[in-house]
């Protein structure tokens, strides 16, 4: 007999990778009005899995396994409600699913591999719509396409069930409502719709990147989600974009480094003291190769300028080595891409690193009475520091009282907490 | 539940023998034993067809146009309705009006059902 | 346009002698024409019958337990479609795959009541 163990590791592995496929074969044949239904039927399949797995064993292919079990019930559902109102069966190929003469062969053909691929991309697509708030689809993205449940979403956000639950709810009467066709966008489109699916996939990838969060599990799953979901839009020649490349490539450099940012006991570790040997050198290679089919085209992004910086980080052999003049200089192209405070805060600090405090603080005047950037944890931390190493201590230490005031982060509070007694 | 299906053979000689104030009665009777089966939503659908037809024969393609069988064996119409087992099926096409004017029905379960 | 019910008929024995695969083969062949006529708005309904069945005669007072036509009369089948007249419902049924297995198709109008 199996080892449980071992069973609960394969399928939690494969539900996290093959479960949103399988709903979003499920919408496409129950419709968007019935993504419950979708959901359930995957959760059956995998219920049935446990059960049949711990009693005799596990299959030769236990996917094909899960696949079956779902195709399976779906066939059990529509001859149970094919003269319901439930389904809508007018579509000429679901037309094809009430006759018991093409029922079986038009289901296996709803589960051929290529399709089902375009169908989860379809989905994907569907509620990155920017009729939906972020929030709503990274949640919708969680739990319907990374088989999350709505307490592993919950925990993911640092917010409550019920809120989840709201969210999804929320979602799903949207595509009830505008009767959504989950597709691919037209080539005219793509572009377009495309940079909303990377922002979700990006918001998902900080949520876990980002230390707010003390639960190391969780966040290595954000992150391994952000990267499946951007890996299969890199499998499907239609969104095969430069700018897929360059998320790609971002997402690799920045977990190469995820272990050796924090030390066992959650304490922030900064880059300059980080230990490079325990960077990953396979993903910065990974990210290498990203980076390269990411420049094809004329296509600009700041992704690509994010992943060209993060980079020249990964490949300096010791912090003395950064090529600070290189990264200054992406930092000016990517504010000309956008004019976003946070990276102009983030080109201050090198500027911190290349010319010195009196330079940052000159550079940090042009953003002077930015009220995102006013509340924002980092510009009073990086005031904290410039002004120390200006030797202004009292200006200094109600900077970084205010940073420790304005993050959420308890390793950040500790972080700062530790600066400022080192010279209180 | 399953699915059957009531074929309905036979029986035009009476039907044309009767007047049309009969023809109308005995459709009031379809009517109302249909619409029984509708409200227990055991009924699926169902048609009459008229009598004449085509029929393509296997092998040499060949076209007649009648329909294969005739008389007594020709299927005036169909049903489809939802039970149980064949017996319960079987037990409601008792109530068929058309077996007072000489038709039988024959009742099918559709394939298949795993 | 109006709607036909082609009654398929006979195959049984025909099948039984066919392997999975050939069996498997065949059903691509429904599928294919079937969603055929689905593109072309001309599929409705149909499904295949199993072969056993019971019969009720004499006025409902007598069950017969198998269905009376045997052999080529057993109806396995039957679909309704959408056609223009009875030439091109006869037209359309000239594609069924049941031809496969040695079934005739009888093509019948749905008549108003």
């Amino acid at each position: 007999m199996e080892n449980n163990d071992n069973i609960d590791a394969t399928l939690n592995h494969l539900f996290r990778q093959e479960s949103g496929k399988m709903v979003a074969v499920l919408i496409k044949i129950f419709g968007t009005e019935n993504i419950e239904i979708a959901e359930d039927v995957v959760q059956d399949a995998l219920v049935s899995a446990l059960e049949t797995w711990k009693f005799r064993g596990m299959p030769d292919n236990p996917k094909a396994w899960l696949y079956r079990v779902a195709r399976n019930r779906a066939i059990d559902i529509i001859r149970r409600k094919k003269h319901s109102k439930t389904i809508d069966f007018s579509d000429p190929k679901k037309q094809l699913l009430t006759s018991e003469y093409t029922l079986k062969t038009t289901m296996e053909d709803f589960w051929e591999e290529n399709q089902v691929q375009d169908d989860f991309l379809g989905m994907m697509y569907s509620c990155c719509h920017p009729d939906i708030s972020q929030e709503n689809q990274i949640t919708f993205i969680l739990k319907v396409l990374c088989g999350f449940s709505t307490k592993e979403v919950a925990k993911s956000f640092l917010t409550s069930e019920d809120t989840i639950s709201k969210r999804l709810y929320r979602t799903k009467e949207y595509f009830r409502k505008h009767k959504i066709r989950p597709e691919i966008p037209s080539q005219s489109a793509i572009n377009q719709r495309t940079s909303s699916v990377l922002s979700a996939i990006y918001l998902m990838f900080n949520e876990g990147y980002n230390s707010t969060h003390t639960n190391q599990l969780i966040r290595k799953d954000l992150i391994r989600q952000a990267i499946l979901l951007c890996q299969s839009l890199l499998s499907s020649e239609q969104t095969q974009l430069p700018e897929v490349y360059a998320l790609m490539a971002l997402m690799c450099f920045h977990s190469a480094r995820l272990d050796s940012r924090v030390t066992a006991e959650g304490s922030i570790i900064l880059l300059s003291a980080q230990d490079r040997s325990k960077w990953d050198h396979e993903l910065i290679h990974s990210g290498q190769d990203y980076l390269n089919k990411a420049s094809f085209g004329s296509t600009l992004t700041t992704y690509h300028l994010e992943a060209a910086i993060a980079y020249q980080h990964c490949c300096a052999e010791c912090y003395e080595n950064t090529n600070w003049n290189k990264i200054l200089e992406y930092y000016n192209v990517l504010l000309n891409i956008a004019d976003d405070p946070i990276v102009f805060l983030n080109k201050c600090l090198v500027i911190l690193e290349l010319q010195g405090p009196k330079e940052a603080l000159l550079a940090l005047e042009g953003i002077k009475k930015n009220k995102l950037l006013e509340k924002y944890y980092l510009y009073h931390a990086t005031l904290g520091e410039i002004h120390l190493r200006l030797s202004n201590h009292s200006l200094s230490l109600a900077h970084y009282d205010k940073a420790i005031r304005l993050t959420q982060s308890k390793s950040e509070k500790r972080f700062l907490k530790d600066k400022i007694s080192s010279y209180k | 539940m399953k699915e059957f299906m009531f074929l309905f053979k036979g029986g035009d000689e009476v039907w044309d023998s009767k007047s049309p104030e009969e023809q109308q009665k005995h459709m009031q009777h379809w009517q109302q034993w249909i619409d029984e089966m509708a409200q227990q939503e055991k009924f699926v659908g169902g048609e009459r067809l008229y009598p004449h037809g085509n029929t393509i024969h296997t092998g040499s393609m060949k076209v007649i146009d009648r329909p294969l069988t005739e008389s007594k064996e020709l299927v005036g119409g169909y049903l489809v309705v939802k039970a149980d087992t064949l017996d319960e099926a079987t037990q409601m096409a008792k109530g068929c009006p058309g077996l007072l004017w000489e038709s039988h029905v024959e009742v099918r379960e559709i394939w298949p059902e795993d | 346009m109006k709607e036909f019910l082609l009654i398929i008929r006979g195959g049984h024995d025909e099948s039984e002698h066919r392997s999975p695969e050939e069996m498997q083969k065949h059903m691509q062949h429904w599928q294919r024409w079937m969603s055929g006529l689905a593109e072309e708005g001309k599929f409705v309904g149909g499904q295949p019958l199993k072969s056993e069945g019971k019969t009720i005669v004499e006025g409902g007072s007598r069950v017969i337990d198998r269905p009376l036509a045997e052999g080529k009369e057993l109806v396995g089948g039957y679909l309704l479609i959408h056609a223009d007249s009875l030439e091109d419902a006869t037209n359309i049924s000239k594609d069924c795959p049941g031809f496969e297995y040695n079934c005739s198709v009888e093509v019948r109008e749905i008549s108003p009541m």
